[in-house]
């Protein structure tokens, strides 16, 4: 089956529990950035911390494998220093919408040319079972013990308020179409969410392959990504959920055009000189 | 340093927004125009409208950088200003005010109805220059002269706004003719001083850590608005476009540091810029740089807390914090500049050595240093570099290669064809995450081993005064000039100031500075000595006296002057230890 990709570190030891959900992922995105037609030198794979945030250990390119719920800002700020740079981030639904929620807001806001993948298996992995925010009402875990009560975090309708330029819902269980969304998500400029529903086939004993089967359904060909009511409707879905590119907003000024260092080119901050007639004449005004 | 006290104090206060801030701004470009050193810190509360607010501006001959408590002129603009004021005037306080708003009123006080002229002129805003017109004709200050100013002050302003403006200073010097003829000293005679003050430059703390960090490369500022930081994230912002910067005003300070990280990582020089609530927040990042061996630039403005605190005063009180923060074992630097120009070259050096080394560098300051300006010849840049230390990589690149003094080769992604790769779990030389306890060894000795050239690169503390000294004046960041001034007029043979812009690691020779000394007397801007501590803790020297200030405000130079003379003989005034 496995074919030959650039972005295959050869023989590691992966952490992952046998049937995670995260080797379907860890598969889909090495293939997709290969058929992209990138190099493992045009991209930085950010990542925050649990098992998801594991997954640029296991692929060969950058890796800036930083904080829990942090991988939005560095992942922002490498695309800003160096737009030439291809960024994903890439971490758990207890990373990127409960530690790093209030990032998650404000990167869609920024609207920064990075993919944003957020491995979606509706409990904590790492730590051992407890509720994430994704967790459905009732859930029961070592800590909610009676059943978790809030409400669970609906990531699609949250992105959509904010008018997010590209959010997409996909499941793993669905390879064909994750890569296909993956691959769009990786062009598109400016900010793409791409929420992936995956069992955790240790802890998550009610959201299971099975389940996800019976509970989601693509996205007709019909459908028009691009009307943003339509779109928040799908989003709050709750019977069965919807899978496919859910919105769209192209038009939308990333990050980057917005930065007056990139008025003119698109040069990376590390090729730029200093000059230091500027900090003279600089110091001057202040006679 | 002058040992007498020649300078003409003047403090001006009044409510947020009255034009406190416009009257200091002119003030101080006429009298340094007219070739007189001038200084001017403020003091201000946590609110937009109302409140008192102060300005303190010193005028002299000779080179004037430190706030004195002692106030020659006070001009109050409104009720709250007297009381606010009041305990620290003299018999020779010259108190002008308006009548009519001041509410309370003695006959200690000048009436001077700004107000009234301004109407008179057709705008209540001319008040302000007609005080400015009352203080240069108090300072003689040659009444052409500061009406030139004022026009170039108002530039781009409707033509008659400057005739206005031009009327009421003019007024103003007549009101000045009137005070001197009443109370009989006016005017004083600061005699003229050779040197070309014209010339010179005049910028407060806060720009001066901007400039600094242009000087050292910055092209990257990510924060979240916090007095009294903030100055230096408003003045990169307004150079972004001529020097490549990128400021962005993040979400919260966790953000913020986390972003100056990932900037760092792909080939940018990046600075947060926060106060002691905001750093505290961005303690893990403090953490991050120091696992990913990533540079990065922290400035700390201290204020007074815990918690809020008093949002708009300072302190020098998160030293601990600083040389702490973060968990885990991993070197740092800080510096605390103890001058507006000290700052420059302080937040210039921050960047060389966090790039060198790959580590956190701070650079303390505090509210106080942030507002206080004076006038100093120009920062000479003509030599000045900036050679990132960032390496093109190979294919076979480990970002974490053993070297023998603990610095791996950093390459930036896009540079090279090698993999940059970097994690805060634990790793081997290629950034793999591993628990191999031989490694884990090895990787903290190699993080650690930073600290031996970086304590030999540390800076010596700076001693003026006596070079024989038996008594030592210790101090560290913004207080330096007050030290100096008041150890100047302490006027004794025996007697030095040591001051440390870097207080970790501190240089190697420490112990021996202060062992030089039979008395050491540690001053400090907080409620505990937290730098009295350090240097017991690093050196085993025992400090023998601490004075201790916290309510807010910086020493003056007069009152520590005092302090320091009850200790001097033998007075019970300083915290015996």
């Amino acid at each position: 089956m496995a074919t030959e990709n650039s972005f295959d570190p050869g023989k590691i030891d992966i952490a992952w529990c046998p049937g995670c959900g995260n080797f379907g992922i860890l598969r889909v995105l090495k293939d997709s950035l290969s058929e992209l037609q990138l190099s493992p030198q045009d991209v930085v794979i950010v990542s925050g911390i649990g098992q998801a945030a594991k997954l640029p250990q296991y692929i060969k390119a950058h890796m800036f494998n930083g904080l829990h719920g942090r991988a939005l800002p560095p992942a922002t700020a490498i695309k800003a220093v160096n737009p030439r740079l291809t960024v994903i981030a890439a971490s758990g639904d207890g990373d990127m919408y409960g530690e790093g929620g209030n990032h998650f807001m404000h990167t869609i806001r920024r609207n920064p040319a990075i993919t944003n993948l957020v491995h979606n298996n509706m409990v904590y992995g790492l730590t051992k079972g407890q509720a994430s925010p994704t967790s459905a009402r009732g859930f029961k875990t070592p800590v909610q013990v009676e059943g978790t009560i809030s409400e669970p975090f609906n990531p699609l309708a949250v992105a959509i308020a904010l008018d997010a330029s590209f959010v997409a819902r996909v499941f793993i269980g669905d390879m064909a179409q994750t890569k296909s969304v993956l691959k769009q998500a990786i062009q598109h400029r400016g900010y793409a969410l791409v929420d992936i529903l995956q069992p955790c086939v240790t802890f998550n004993k009610i959201n299971t392959f099975q389940w996800f089967r019976e509970h989601t359904y693509r996205l007709e060909d019909s459908y028009d990504p691009e009307n943003r009511a339509a779109a928040f409707q799908r989003a709050i879905e709750t019977e069965k959920l919807p899978l496919g590119i859910i919105y769209r907003c192209a038009q939308k000024k990333t990050f980057n055009e917005n930065l007056a260092v990139y008025a003119e080119d698109d040069t990376p901050l590390w090729q730029r000189p200093f000059v230091r007639e500027r900090l003279a004449e600089l110091v001057q005004t202040r006679r | 340093m002058r040992n007498q006290d020649t300078s003409i104090s003047v403090v001006i206060c009044g409510e947020a927004g009255q034009g406190v801030q416009t009257i200091e701004s002119l003030l101080t470009r006429i009298i340094k125009v007219n070739n007189f050193h001038v200084y001017a810190t403020k003091e201000y509360m946590s609110r937009i409208r109302g409140g008192s607010n102060s300005t303190q501006i010193r005028v002299d001959s000779g080179p004037v950088r430190a706030p004195v408590q002692r106030i020659d002129v006070a001009v109050l603009l409104d009720a709250g200003a007297l009381p606010h004021l009041r305990w620290r005037f003299s018999a020779h306080t010259v108190i002008i005010g308006e009548r009519q708003a001041l509410g309370t009123f003695s006959e200690s006080i000048i009436d001077v109805p700004f107000s009234t002229i301004a109407q008179e002129l057709g705008n209540p805003l001319y008040a302000n220059s007609v005080a400015v017109g009352v203080l240069c004709g108090l300072l003689a200050i040659v009444e052409e002269r500061a009406a030139r100013e004022i026009e170039k002050f108002f530039t781009g302003k409707p033509a008659e706004v400057i005739v206005a403006n031009q009327d009421a200073l003019r007024r103003g010097y007549s009101c000045s003719a009137d005070i001197r003829r009443r109370r009989g000293c006016f005017p004083w005679q600061i005699p003229q001083s050779d040197a070309k003050i014209a010339e010179e430059i005049v910028l407060n703390g806060a720009e001066s850590v901007g400039m600094g960090a242009l000087a050292g490369g910055c092209n990257f500022v990510s924060s979240y608005p916090m007095s009294p930081s903030t100055g230096v994230l408003t003045f990169l912002a307004t150079q972004a476009r001529r020097f490549n910067v990128i400021a962005e005003q993040a979400e919260d300070e966790i953000s913020a540091i986390n972003m100056a990280i990932g900037a760092w990582y792909a080939g940018a020089r990046a600075l947060v810029t926060t106060s002691g609530g905001g750093f505290a927040l961005m303690e893990e990042g403090v953490s991050l740089a120091g696992m990913l061996e990533s540079p990065l630039v922290i400035h700390l403005a201290q204020r007074p807390g815990p918690a809020t605190g008093l949002p708009t005063r300072t302190e020098q009180g998160d030293l601990d914090l600083a040389l702490y923060s973060g968990h885990g074992e991993f070197p740092r630097v800080i510096f605390a500049p103890g001058s507006v120009c000290e700052a420059f070259w302080c937040a210039q050096q921050a960047f060389a050595v966090a790039d060198k080394y790959q580590i956190p560098v701070f650079i303390l300051t505090d509210q106080y240093l942030m507002d206080s300006y004076y006038n100093h010849p120009v920062f000479d840049v003509s030599s000045l570099e900036v050679s990132p230390r960032s390496v093109a990589t190979d294919k076979n690149y480990q970002r974490y290669r053993l070297t023998p003094d603990g610095i791996s080769p950093r390459g930036i992604p896009g540079n090279g064809n090698g993999l940059v790769r970097v994690d805060s779990d634990e790793h081997d030389e290629r950034a793999q995450i591993t628990e191999d306890r031989l490694v884990r060894t090895q990787m903290v000795e190699k993080r650690l081993k930073k600290m031996t050239a970086l304590q030999a690169e540390a800076v010596p503390p700076r001693v003026t005064g006596s070079t024989t000294y038996r008594i030592a004046l210790v101090c560290w960041g913004s207080t330096r000039l007050i030290v100096e001034e008041a150890c100047a007029r302490l006027e004794r043979d025996d007697l030095a100031v040591l001051h440390f812009r870097q207080v970790y690691p501190l240089h190697a020779d420490t112990a021996a500075y202060l062992r030089r000394a039979e008395q050491l007397i540690v001053i400090e801007n907080n409620a505990t000595g937290q730098f009295a501590r350090l240097l017991q803790m690093t050196t085993g020297v025992p400090v023998s006296e601490k004075i201790l200030k916290y309510d807010g405000l910086p020493f003056f130079v007069d009152e520590l002057t005092e302090r320091l003379r009850i200790v001097l003989t033998g007075g019970d005034h300083g915290d015996r230890e």
